[in-house]
């Protein structure tokens, strides 16, 4: 058997001590070279998260009973402009949402428009990017129905939406959110134009009158405060040029994980 | 050490050089070292972003906690607090309150445990997600060797002898008075160090890369089977957390073991893989 010798021991725990404050130092702030590295990542888990998903696979639907007692509102809680109270006020009769871009006939729905057609009705998790998650029941239009009625041009790759709130006070006008989506989940089943939650009108707080879900990726990407929707080539001219509002402060685009 | 002074012995006692570790057992051992520093600060960043765990399938602010980080108070002198299943302890200076560049700042877990050091959700993101790209290939790596070299089933699936309770209870007894195998006995794992490897390797580390993935939306749409395996995505973030901390002690115990049964020795093993016993008698 080893006896363990008192210099042994002191040079040990020396070393010992040594590697448990090397994890506790930090490291340098990454430059351009590491971003990019790390953000290799991303690339490869769309990849293989869409060839093991397929295009049809669900997002697992809830029973009404799974529903949260408080579904956490997140973000803008209500937008603070002019425009918007106006549409409040007039409980959203004057609200259109605008279709446009590289589509065949640009057209302008309003609520009562939106209401009319067939409308899907999914209970399913919503799953912020911070860790929660609430569990709510939402009714809208699948957003592949709507495109389906304006044509989509075949240079279309992206969808992006704008929202009327500001989330962070700009003077140019880089703090209003947008989020934007591929062809592939912009046509997916559970992606909706949602105008009710819980059986109820959109409230402010959850994003009246009409909000985006894309039941496959995180809570940023469920755009609020719907505007406008345009169909593009590529994002890169908007804003940051990250396809959205979080994505241009350092988020991943596919919010899958 | 005992010095044999018998010189009536044909074959006095001599240190050995043994191989001990295999290239690949040793890289993938160093990169894991490395995936899983990165990935418990870039882990404990994500988590300060909402420092409270669930159980179920939902949970966020108006629902209860099963273990919470927080700060409470005025806003001039804030308190840190841990609370685990409603028992709560003070915990002023490293959880909830600590101070970040010389002031006073409400975050779960202090800034020097976490990357980047600075509150930056997206960036710890950044790390966490690359490195447990990382950490996932690494370890498939070691598997698929561990198993077709015969690693796993000749060095450390515990075999019937192994755990004999008498067998078992005398290792305890000897690991307490740190008194290690020496000899030909120090050419293979004794039954808490294969356990211990075991426990890691199979249980704690898959178990952290599936609690992982079931917190992911897209994997959910995948592999729904995983939300009722873990009982749902904030089930599995609890589970994740205890995993992490289980592991985080696994370390603790590993480098302490590390550093009483001769540092050196076990550091060159998993490093160059060379391992030194003490041979004795006639039959070295």
């Amino acid at each position: 058997m080893t006896r363990l010798t008192r210099r042994r021991f002191l040079i040990g725990s020396g070393l010992g001590a040594g590697a448990v404050a090397l994890g506790g130092c930090d490291l340098l702030e990454p430059n351009e070279q590491t971003q990019a590295v790390l953000r290799s990542a991303e690339t490869l888990t769309m990849k293989l998260q869409r060839l093991l998903q397929g295009r049809g696979a669900l997002a697992r639907e809830y029973l009404e009973a799974d529903i949260s007692p408080t579904f956490r509102v997140n973000g803008t809680s209500a937008p603070d402009s002019d425009e918007y109270a106006r549409l409040l006020e007039g409980k959203f009769a004057d609200w259109r949402l605008r279709i446009d871009g590289l589509v065949e006939r640009p057209q302008a729905f309003s609520l009562a428009e939106l209401k009319a057609l067939p409308a899907r009705t999914q209970i399913t998790r919503h799953d912020c990017v911070e860790g929660w998650s609430a569990i709510g029941k939402w009714t809208g239009v699948p957003l592949g129905a709507l495109f389906t009625a304006v044509g989509i041009k075949p240079s279309a790759r992206y969808v992006v939406f704008h929202c009327a709130d500001e989330l962070e006070k700009t003077l140019d006008g880089s703090g209003r959110y947008y989020e934007s989506v591929d062809l592939i989940d912009a046509f997916h089943p559970q992606t909706i134009l949602a105008y009710a939650m819980n059986g109820q009108d959109l409230s402010v707080g959850h994003g009246a009158p009409l909000r985006l879900r894309v039941e496959r990726q995180l809570g940023y990407k469920q755009a609020k405060y719907l505007m406008r929707i345009e169909v593009v080539d590529s994002f890169a001219s908007f804003w940051g040029g990250g396809g959205g509002y979080w994505e241009d402060r350092g988020y991943e685009w596919y919010a899958g994980i | 050490m005992s010095q044999e002074t018998m010189g009536a012995k044909p074959h006095p006692a001599k240190t050995v050089l043994v191989r001990r570790h295999s290239a690949v057992t040793r890289l993938t051992h160093w990169i894991n070292v490395l995936c899983l520093g990165v990935l418990l600060a870039s882990g404990l960043q994500i988590f300060n972003a909402y420092p409270r765990l669930h159980w179920g399938q939902y949970g966020s602010d108006a629902d209860p906690a099963a273990i919470e980080i927080g700060a409470r108070g005025d806003q001039g002198a804030p308190s840190g607090f841990l609370t685990v299943a409603g028992a709560s302890v003070a915990t002023t200076g490293v959880l909830g309150v600590s101070k970040a560049d010389g002031e006073w700042t409400s975050r779960a877990f202090p800034s020097w445990l976490t990357l980047p050091s600075h509150q930056d959700l997206a960036m710890g993101r950044r790390w966490h997600l690359f490195f447990a790209w990382a950490f996932v290939i690494n370890g498939l790596l070691y598997l698929g060797y561990g198993v077709a070299s015969g690693h796993l089933r000749r060095d450390l699936a515990p075999g019937r002898r192994d755990l004999a309770p008498r067998h078992i209870w005398r290792e305890i007894v000897d690991h307490v008075r740190l008194r290690f195998p020496s000899g030909e006995n120090a050419r293979s794992y004794n039954t808490l160090q294969k356990l211990a490897y075991v426990g890691v390797i199979a249980g704690l580390l898959p178990l952290m890369a599936l609690t992982g993935l079931t917190m992911s939306p897209g994997v959910n749409a995948a592999f729904p089977v995983l939300l009722d395996l873990f009982g749902g995505r904030q089930s599995a973030r609890t589970i994740h957390f205890v995993t992490a901390s289980l592991l985080v002690g696994f370390v603790f115990v590993h480098v302490a073991m590390v550093v009483l049964s001769g540092p050196w020795n076990n550091m060159r093993s998993m490093i160059t893989g060379r391992y030194a016993i003490r041979q004795e008698g006639p039959r070295a």
